[in-house]
């Protein structure tokens, strides 16, 4: 177990260094950066300079690069903001962000996971096939068709909820771009809850609990759920992926104040280093997820947690 | 049957005669079974959703090719005067829809062109939506279809180089996919976007970067499979067996499962282009994809939402489509029987 | 005289089918069997000759569009002290699931290596069916599980009862499913092929600790197999099962010494011999019959090098041809041919016998 542990974490460093190099070639390569600033005074130049290693060889350049980032010192924005700390900006927004994440990623697991256990011990009835349309469904559009949806119909027709992140009322306003940020959270958990119980259903252990008179309610949760959820880290990835691209999109559909409207905006206005802080901070939350997720996996699965050795 | 019964049976003549002669061998005789090929088909026709994805995409794809031509507009054709035109289609106006009406004012009516239609009504610019959007699914199809035909190559030559030399080159190569596959591709599509000049073929790129990893996956999978087969023959077949026959055998194997990758990639990267479109970063203007457009009519979501609709109904049922036309084929692949 | 032994199991003219996506499959058809206390059967078969199924229509875990058409499954049992008889067949699976799977009917299935929940520690999968049915407290049957383990032969039981079943052998994984099996202390064991995954070093043991634990216990055992080396080592009687029907049953030295049914002669001379002299294994030409098509007559009549006429027409009945034995073969209607057992077969027989008065 602890050597699967170290393999991680040793994976997800190295790969944490690898989008840390990429983003380090993109600030290179782009143009109009900072550093390039022509009101820049000399006094400024020099510790410009100095501070990021500019006029040093490449590696030490990227070395540098590589202390200040991981030390949140992400650089000054450049056009939204001009000269304010990028790391400022960020800290202001992350919170929103990462809790209208949170709340979609409960939400919708929640809600899949019913969801796809009705439909799987249901295999073959009307309940299995509206659940795998819907599923189908939630997966295939992309979610900013149903933030679209919903903020046109349900904020804009219907008035129930605001459309528009309004301070005043944070709850009601997170409502509609939550529920549009889980429904793909909903469709992923439910389509694989659904197809990996049917298989687990099918197995030979639950045919022998079968036997031994086990009640049905009891079987699927002693036997059938931890063996179906085991494997969910296979579609976490994807998930993630779709929360981050998602949380853009519904952020500015909904004009909420997190770091995904910022990214949008950034991106809009060439502010460079705010796109390649906000990039590298969802590249690094992503990537802490997935270590979370592997080590958890490695916890669950008694077969990976407890090696043969133990004999 | 009750030895009681045997009284009521009736016999015939010959019936306790032999039936073979006793000398002749029986052979087996083989079962009529069903080709693999034929077995996929049938199983794939029996999955609905299949079906109905398989049929919507060609009726997408012919519109993608044929559309643009329906009438004289182009994609990029400007008559300001007929600007924000809503949706008017001859025959279904008589219903009450489609009637060119905004809040109830016949627009077509207020401009002076009662004689003119636009199917998908006309956009702030102008322009002929009927038209953009298929112009524009023509756009995003290409991207789409490029990307993962290049990724399908690439996957596929890593794949096989990767399991072919195996040992130390392989761990390498399968560390750095590892690791290269833990980057979000997000991050990766959205930084290229930035840095190159804004165009089709710089999408492309942009896409393809990233999703080959899968394909090299089922492609070093098939190798090292085979590899373990070769290390059972005796091995001067080994060494008669050069690249291109090795290819020859690893090719079918894989065919199915890289087709199935393929038709659940190609909404990724349809998707992902849309992405790109929404925060800016798609084809520049005048041209048109599917997300262009539906960035375009988000800006005037609220007072003409007719502008979006039609490129998010196309886009939506595209990936739809392409989802449950790769769910089916994955089905009817897949041996497992779920019945008995 | 002989005492006259206790009925426990009764089963009567039962037909199973199958709807699949092609059609329905009649997957048995007509079988008649008995099991007596104390006593262990055989079905012998080759694979979809529908010996699973039988034991699953049984125990009330029939797959889910299996339905069973007719006929009766009668179960006597003694419950706190009261005989009690049921007819399987009236009940619904639930209900046989419920109050006699594990209880008193219990199965041991054929691949150790997937009949366990991999996720679950071994002490909790023999302890669940206990506390299920006797709603004994954890202690208890914490207690008895590891009896249990003791029973079956598995070293440390106290260490094994909180591992996993990927830490033990093939072996000791079946020894395992054993112990559930007696966990409730049933009255009848359903061993389904239960050696067939196993190494044939181990196989002696786990049928050695079955006949064991028989004797202990009082307790029936129905056999499923297709390895006529169980058969001989294990079975009192033996039922050959061919098509969803029995065509011969008997108690073992009938079947052994004297197999009158074409089949039961196919399978006898397929088991290799040491002293075999052909030079070629004996193998029964052809393929199982599909069961979708309702073909009239023998279903084994086109692969009978034996077969008359009459057994492409008419259906043989079961023919009584003394003591326990009986055949469903029409060769042994008084008007058919005398038709001897194959050379081979016959010599390899009167070998048997001959060691058998050597050793007294």
């Amino acid at each position: 177990m602890g050597k699967y542990v170290l393999k991680r974490v040793a994976i997800s460093l190295l790969t944490l260094l690898a989008i840390l190099f990429i983003l380090f070639l993109m600030l290179e390569l782009m143009p109009g950066s900072p550093f390039n600033d022509e009101k820049l005074t000399e006094a400024q130049r020099i510790l410009l300079y100095a501070k990021y290693g500019l006029d040093q060889p490449f590696f030490i350049k990227f070395y540098k690069y590589v202390i200040n980032m991981l030390q949140g010192d992400f650089g000054v924005s450049y056009t939204i903001n001009k000269n304010f700390a990028v790391s400022v900006m960020i800290a202001a927004r992350l919170p929103i962000t990462i809790k209208l994440g949170f709340n979609a990623i409960v939400f919708g697991a929640i809600v899949g996971l019913l969801l796809g256990i009705v439909a799987a011990i249901k295999h073959n009835t009307w309940i299995d096939t509206l659940t795998v349309m819907i599923s189908t469904l939630g997966v295939s559009v992309p979610s900013y068709v149903f933030a679209l949806g919903l903020a046109y119909f349900v904020g804009y027709k219907l008035g129930w909820f605001p459309i528009l992140y309004d301070m005043s009322r944070p709850a009601e306003s997170s409502v509609l771009p939550s529920l549009a940020l889980s429904l793909f959270t909903i469709a992923n958990v439910a389509r694989f809850t659904r197809s990996e119980m049917i298989d687990v259903l099918g197995s030979d252990y639950i045919l022998l609990a079968q036997s031994k008179g086990i009640k049905e309610w009891k079987l699927i949760l002693s036997h059938a759920l931890r063996n179906t959820l085991i494997p969910i880290v296979t579609i976490m990835g994807p998930l993630l992926v779709g929360l981050l691209t998602g949380s853009m999109v519904v952020e500015k559909i909904f004009g909420i104040p997190g770091i995904g409207s910022l990214m949008v905006n950034a991106i809009q206005m060439n502010d460079y280093n705010v796109v390649i802080a906000i990039a590298f901070v969802y590249s690094a939350l992503y990537i802490f997820t997935m270590l979370i997720v592997d080590i958890l996996y490695g916890v669950i699965d008694p077969r990976i947690r407890i090696t043969k050795g133990a004999n | 049957m009750a030895t009681k019964d045997l009284v009521q049976t009736e016999f015939k003549a010959d019936d306790f005669k032999f039936a073979y002669d006793r000398n002749a061998k029986l052979i087996d005789k083989t079962y009529n079974s069903t080709s693999y090929i034929k077995d996929v088909f049938s199983n794939f026709a029996k999955n609905k959703g299949a079906l109905i994805g398989i049929v919507i995409i060609v009726i997408i794809v012919i519109m993608a090719i044929i559309g643009p031509y329906f009438n004289a507009h182009t994609y990029k054709s400007i008559l300001i005067e007929q600007a924000s035109l809503p949706p008017r289609i001859p025959l279904l106006e008589n219903l009450g829809i489609f009637d060119g009406t905004r809040n109830g004012i016949d627009i077509y009516l207020k401009k002076g062109v009662s004689d003119i239609y636009y199917w998908f009504g006309s956009d702030t610019q102008g322009r002929d939506l009927f038209t953009r959007v298929w112009a524009g699914t023509r756009v995003s199809l290409i991207i789409a279809v490029s990307a993962v035909l290049i990724d399908i190559f690439i996957g596929m030559i890593y794949g096989l180089v990767s399991g072919y030399f195996g040992g130390k080159v392989d761990i390498l190569m399968q560390r750095i996919a590892e690791i290269l596959n833990g980057i979000p591709q997000l991050v990766i599509v959205t930084l290229l976007g930035l840095i190159l000049p804004p165009g089709i073929t710089s999408i492309i790129f942009a896409l393809m970067i990233t999703g080959w990893i899968g394909m090299s996956r089922i492609a070093r999978a098939q190798v090292l499979k085979l590899k373990e087969q070769e290390y059972i023959l005796a091995s001067k077949t080994l060494g008669a067996r050069d690249f291109a026959i090795i290819f020859k055998d690893i090719l079918p194997n894989i065919f199915g499962q890289i087709i199935i990758m393929s038709m659940f990639s190609i909404p990724n990267a349809i998707f992902m282009e849309a992405y790109l479109s929404f925060v800016g970063l798609g084809v520049p203007a005048p041209l048109a994809s599917l997300g262009s457009l539906i960035s375009e009519g988000y800006k005037s979501i609220t007072v003409m939402p007719y502008i979006i609709l039609s490129p998010i109904i196309v886009l939506a049922l595209l990936m739809l489509s392409f989802n449950l036309f790769a769910d089916g084929l994955r089905d009817a692949f897949d041996p497992k029987m779920k019945q008995m | 005289m002989k005492i006259k032994k206790k009925r426990v199991l009764s089963i009567r003219d039962l037909n199973i089918s199958f709807v699949t996506g092609s059609g329905t499959v009649n997957a048995i058809r007509g079988v008649r069997l008995d099991l007596f206390k104390g006593e262990t059967i055989a079905i012998v078969g080759e694979s979809g000759s529908g010996k699973s199924v039988t034991v699953k229509a049984i125990m009330g875990i029939l797959d889910s569009n299996g339905k069973i058409d007719s006929g009766s499954i009668t179960f006597d049992y003694e419950e706190n002290g009261v005989n009690k008889s049921v007819d399987l067949v009236q009940m619904k699976p639930k209900e046989i699931r419920y109050q006699i799977s594990g209880k008193k009917i219990a199965m041991v299935f054929q691949d150790p290596m997937t009949s366990l929940d991999p996720t679950m520690q071994i002490g909790k999968q023999i302890m669940e069916g206990m506390i299920e049915h006797e709603k004994i407290s954890k202690n208890e049957a914490r207690a008895r599980a590891l009896e249990l383990l003791e029973l079956v032969g598995i070293d440390a039981p106290t260490k094994r009862l909180k591992q996993y079943p990927h830490q033990l052998s093939g072996g000791m994984r079946q020894r395992v499913v054993i112990a559930i099996a007696l966990a409730c202390n049933p009255d009848i064991l359903i061993c389904d092929e239960p050696t067939t995954a196993l190494d044939v070093t181990i196989q002696a043991k786990i049928l050695e600790l079955i006949k064991d634990i028989q004797t202990k216990r009082n307790i029936s055992v129905i056999y499923i197999t297709h390895d006529l080396g169980v058969v001989a080592k294990v079975a009192d009687y033996v039922a050959v099962m061919y098509a969803g029907k029995i065509v011969e049953k008997g108690s073992i030295d009938e079947i052994f010494y004297d197999p009158r049914h074409p089949y039961t002669w196919g399978l006898l001379s397929s088991m290799p011999d040491m002293d075999t002299n052909s030079q070629r294994l004996f193998a029964i030409a052809g393929s199982p019959p599909n069961l979708l098509v309702t073909v009239p007559g023998d279903a084994f009549a086109p692969r009978n090098p034996y077969a008359l006429n009459i057994d492409f027409r008419l259906e043989p009945p079961m023919f009584d041809v003394g003591g326990q034995h009986r055949v469903s073969s029409w060769l042994c209607h008084p008007n058919a041919p005398k038709v001897e057992m194959p050379e081979q077969l016959k010599k390899r027989i009167e070998k048997m016998l001959k060691e058998d008065r050597d050793n007294g």
